[in-house]
């Protein structure tokens, strides 16, 4: 097809920034529906995206090329294949349900919806973009906006979570630059095209691979977040406001290891082996070290946000074995994590908007008094900690079946983590929802239509790939299988 | 004899005559009128600038090429931005406020002709007519002590910089017998070939020269003065100063090292790298300290200069033309932030940046565009100091100056901090009272063509790169 679809994904939430800033203040509902409207155009094009891929080839699909800047080597080049089209669909959906859930936000309500729009314009670029200086530019994109989101509207650390968080990115994502510097000038002739660069792979030897790839490293791990470099995430999360958490945690985080896969391994495959037990054992480290830290949480949404280091691990764990299984377990559990855990956040808001604490301890025997709400979030936990049947089980399950010939002390340990997460969330449950109700919250009101709304396509979607995953199996295979071909073929 | 093409510096020198002149018989209300008369006379000689040629004049001693072509256009642009934002800030002055738009043009002519220098001792003259005017201008607030200050201060360490850099060209004509450009080139070449390793006398010009041209261009260790005078001149003198006169040292830098020195070029390389890293270093340190919006800017210059190094040290043609680039994007993204600091101080008095606070309500556009300039400067995609910086530091690793580059990235992380601070402050703050900043015509001006520019350039540098390729095509590397 020849209609630019990425193109208007990724621009009409622009357009719609641009739309935002034209009306006054004052004008709230107006400001409210039409985000709403400038993000529900890109889900929609997001479900053609998904219509029409072709699963049975690897190749890049919905390509446009245009010359940009000749004379650095710059061009405008958009592709999508079976690793960037989930995430396409994932970025869209979260924004939309997130501006949806953002309209309860009262105060500076222009300014929030239009930074909003700029983050969905970046988040949606880094997937698309298969030119290094046009995928920098989003992946850069994305930190000014989330700097005013966290620093504006968040809580009670708000400033020093904003700056935090962008010095801390910016840092990682200064030295991507030196790598895509070399990498420019290591290929001849010059070229900045990702496609290019892969075919190319491995430019120059051993020892340079190595460097490169930590360049790269650098800025991925920061964003997944990999330990030690995961500092940033709990200050970022647990000061941001609600809707703000869901597309850090469930986009954001993801962008990380989608460089993994689309650059540091194709690009540096002997480096990529060369790191592969390291790299097992920070993901362990992320699984049980994460897990353990939220066991000694109080706050809910610190919980939560750990609870996203210790997934994000199994992407990890996935990437490094290196097996079409294990690393469909960590796409699988790249779109899974992002549907329960922007679910999570969107819950952990509608209790705050009504409670104004996070403590997990201040609640109790919410059940009694909030049946829907505390049916949906176990749901949700339950999902989280990868109960069968739903999403979180499929890809967990694949990165142990399928990382275990590779490491198997490494994965038997990381099962650990699983016992773990089903501690902290059944606990958390226990306090919250079960036992005696905690007469204090007498005035608490039932989760809402609105907030309702934001949560059930993702309950639809963690059901419906937990009972059956196929459909997203299919999609990635091929994609995938290219990948692993390109590192160790 | 061509003389058109000396013709925009004949014009503007004469229009400055004029704004003399006219000034004698003006009342004193009408006097600003005379910025607006500037500001014509600058279109026209930017005119005159695209009509006219390339060529040599006076055997040699002045040349009119593409690289002179772009930075007579970056001075005319720097002092016609000066001088909108200067009309309504003619008011403060009690006196003389007609020479001030006169001077600024006087110097403005002296930083063209410095641009074709190719001879040094017109160099030298040439570089004194920048800057003499502009000890006058920065002493010009005379009811501000910190005014003096400034312009004494400037005077007194340019002075002794300028008898350095004397001293080295004397030292040159002593080595080679000559002052023309080509010729040292041509000397200093047979020097190589014959005897080999740099002299001890060669040597010492080399670094008289980094010294007198590091002190216009405020680099590690000749920058003591400018965070005083920044702080103290007038803020459209220190606007002026931070992009007129850096760009004037960068061109006679420029000039004198890639083409005379060239030959010898691993011998100085290693000393303006440093410089280079220890000015990005400094600046970005210091400039966290800052509490006055003028100082951060002058100690952001600083690093900023040392930026431009990084991408003159690869000895190359991207080398050169990520030069000219960045010194187009850092002067729309510097001088806009300095109109938004210029606007500010006119309604409220203050540069200080706490006073900024809760500018966002108050002013919703003026504080976009300076969040705008200040990321520019940081260099976050998509805006023009991105393109430029990449730029520079991909001329450095071609060249493997790996180190070099690793510096710029991790300075600029730091420079992040203190431009944020001041978007923390506009936006991040609420204010009761609400202060209204009034724009005068010549300040709206100013504004537009610097957004547009930083945006312009980012998003569509091409015609901007290719223009500076020209520029740098002048040299034989």
């Amino acid at each position: 097809m020849n209609f630019p679809i990425l193109t208007y994904m990724i621009f009409i939430p622009f357009l719609g920034m641009v739309v935002v800033l034209l009306l006054r203040k004052e004008q709230v509902q107006a400001i409210r529906w039409a985000s709403a409207l400038f993000s529900f155009i890109p889900l929609v094009l997001s479900f053609f995206l998904v219509a029409n891929y072709d699963s049975s080839t690897s190749v890049m699909q919905f390509v446009e090329k245009h010359e940009w800047i000749p004379s650095l080597g710059v061009s405008y080049y958009l592709g999508a294949d079976g690793l960037s089209v989930p995430m396409l669909f994932l970025t869209a959906l979260l924004s939309f349900l997130s501006i949806i859930a953002s309209f309860n936000i009262n105060y500076r309500v222009k300014e929030y919806f239009a930074f909003f729009l700029l983050l969905e314009v970046g988040m949606m670029g880094v997937f698309a973009a298969l030119d290094f200086f046009l995928f920098y530019i989003f992946w850069e994109i994305v930190l000014v906006p989330m700097y005013f989101l966290i620093g504006i509207w968040g809580g009670p650390r708000k400033e020093y979570a904003a700056i935090k968080f962008f010095l801390y990115t910016l840092f990682g994502s200064v030295f991507m630059l030196v790598g895509i510097l070399a990498l420019y000038f290591a290929s001849q002739p010059h070229t900045l095209n990702m496609m290019e660069l892969i075919s190319r792979a491995p430019l120059l030897g051993k020892g340079f691979q190595l460097l490169v790839f930590v360049a790269f490293y650098l800025a991925f791990a920061i964003k997944v977040p990999i330990f030690p470099f995961h500092t940033w995430l709990p200050d970022a999360h647990v000061e941001a406001p609600t809707a703000v958490s869901v597309v850090l945690a469930g986009i954001l985080l993801k962008m990380g290891i989608y460089g993994l896969l689309r650059i540091s391994y194709p690009m540096f495959p002997q480096a990529a082996i060369y790191y592969a037990l390291p790299l097992a054992l920070l993901a362990l480290i992320n699984i049980v070290y994460g897990a353990l830290v939220c066991m000694a949480q109080k706050d809910l949404k610190k919980m939560v946000a750990y609870s996203s280091v210790s997934h994000m691990g199994f992407c990890l764990l996935g990437i490094s074995a290196l097996t079409l299984t294990s690393i469909s377990g960590c796409v699988f559990q790249m779109f899974s994590h992002g549907l329960i855990t922007g679910a999570l956040f969107l819950l952990v808001g509608v209790l705050y908007d009504r409670a104004h604490t996070r403590d997990i301890d201040a609640f109790g025997g919410l059940w009694i008094k909030l049946p829907v709400y505390s049916g949906v979030m176990i749901l949700f936990c339950l999902g989280s900690l990868g109960l069968p049947g739903l999403s979180g089980f499929i890809s967990e399950f694949m990165v142990f079946i399928g990382s275990f010939p590779v490491f198997k002390l490494i994965v038997a340990l990381a099962v650990l983590g699983v016992v773990l997460t089903a501690a902290y969330f059944l606990r958390m449950i226990q306090r919250m929802f079960l036992g005696t109700f905690n007469t204090k919250w007498e005035k608490l009101t039932e989760i809402d239509g609105r907030e309702l709304f934001t949560v059930i396509p993702l309950a639809i979607l963690m059901i419906g790939i937990g009972v059956y995953p196929s459909p997203l199996a299919g999609m990635i295979r091929a994609t995938l299988e290219n990948i692993i071909h390109l590192v160790s073929g | 004899m061509n003389f058109s093409l000396i013709l925009p510096e004949i014009f503007l020198f004469l229009w400055a005559i004029l704004i003399f002149v006219i000034d004698f018989f003006l009342k004193e209300e009408k006097k600003k009128n005379l910025g607006y008369l500037s500001l014509l006379g600058i279109l026209i000689c930017i005119f005159i600038l695209f009509l006219s040629g390339q060529g040599e004049l006076f055997g040699k001693v002045y040349s009119s090429d593409s690289l002179s072509h772009f930075f007579k256009l970056i001075f005319l642009l720097s002092s016609f931005l000066t001088i909108s934002v200067s009309i309504d800030f003619v008011a403060k002055f009690r006196a003389h406020k007609g020479e001030f738009f006169a001077l600024i043009l006087i110097s403005t002519v002296g930083m063209m002709l410095l641009s074709s220098a190719r001879e040094l001792i017109f160099l030298y003259v040439s570089l004194e007519l920048v800057t003499i005017p502009l000890y006058i201008l920065a002493a010009y607030l005379k009811p501000d002590p910190k005014s003096s200050e400034a312009g004494l201060k400037y005077m007194l360490l340019g002075a002794i910089s300028s008898a350095i850099l004397l001293y080295g060209i004397s030292l040159i004509y002593g080595i080679t017998g000559t002052t023309f450009l080509q010729e040292i080139k041509t000397r200093l070449m047979v020097d190589y070939l014959e005897i080999g390793p740099i002299g001890p006398g060669l040597l010492l010009s080399f670094i008289f020269f980094i010294a007198g041209f590091g002190f216009k261009l405020a680099l590690v260790p000749f920058h003591m003065w400018a965070p005083d005078v920044y702080e103290g001149a007038p803020t459209p003198i220190t606007a002026f100063l931070s992009v007129g006169s850096k760009a004037a040292g960068l061109v006679a830098f420029l000039r004198v090292f890639f083409e005379s020195f060239l030959i010898y070029n691993l011998d100085w390389v290693t000393i303006v790298a440093t410089l280079a890293a220890l000015s990005m270093i400094m600046g970005n340190i210091i400039a966290l300290l800052q509490t006055n919006i003028k100082r951060m800017l002058a100690y952001s210059s600083i690093a900023q200069v040392g930026y431009i190094l990084v991408g003159l040290v690869a000895i190359s043609e991207r080398g050169v033309s990520s030069v000219a680039f960045y010194t187009l994007v850092y002067l729309f993204a510097n001088l806009g932030a300095f109109v938004v600091a210029i606007a500010f101080e006119l309604s409220t008095g203050s540069s200080e940046i706490k006073d900024y606070a809760g500018l966002s309500r108050s002013s919703p556009v003026l504080s976009f565009l300076m969040m705008i300039f200040l990321l520019s400067l940081v260099g976050i995609p998509p805006l023009a100091g991105f393109v430029g910086k990449y730029f520079l530091f991909a001329a450095a690793i071609e060249k493997n100056l790996v180190w070099l580059v690793v510096i710029a990235v991790l300075t600029s992380v730091i420079s992040l901090y203190y431009y944020m601070g001041v978007v923390r402050e506009i936006y991040f703050r609420k204010k009761e009272e609400k202060v209204g900043i009034s724009l005068p015509p010549g300040i709206k001006l100013a504004l537009l063509i610097c957004i547009i520019g930083v945006l312009l350039v980012g998003l569509y540098p091409n015609p901007f790169l290719d223009f500076a390729s020209q520029a740098a095509l002048v040299f034989k590397y």
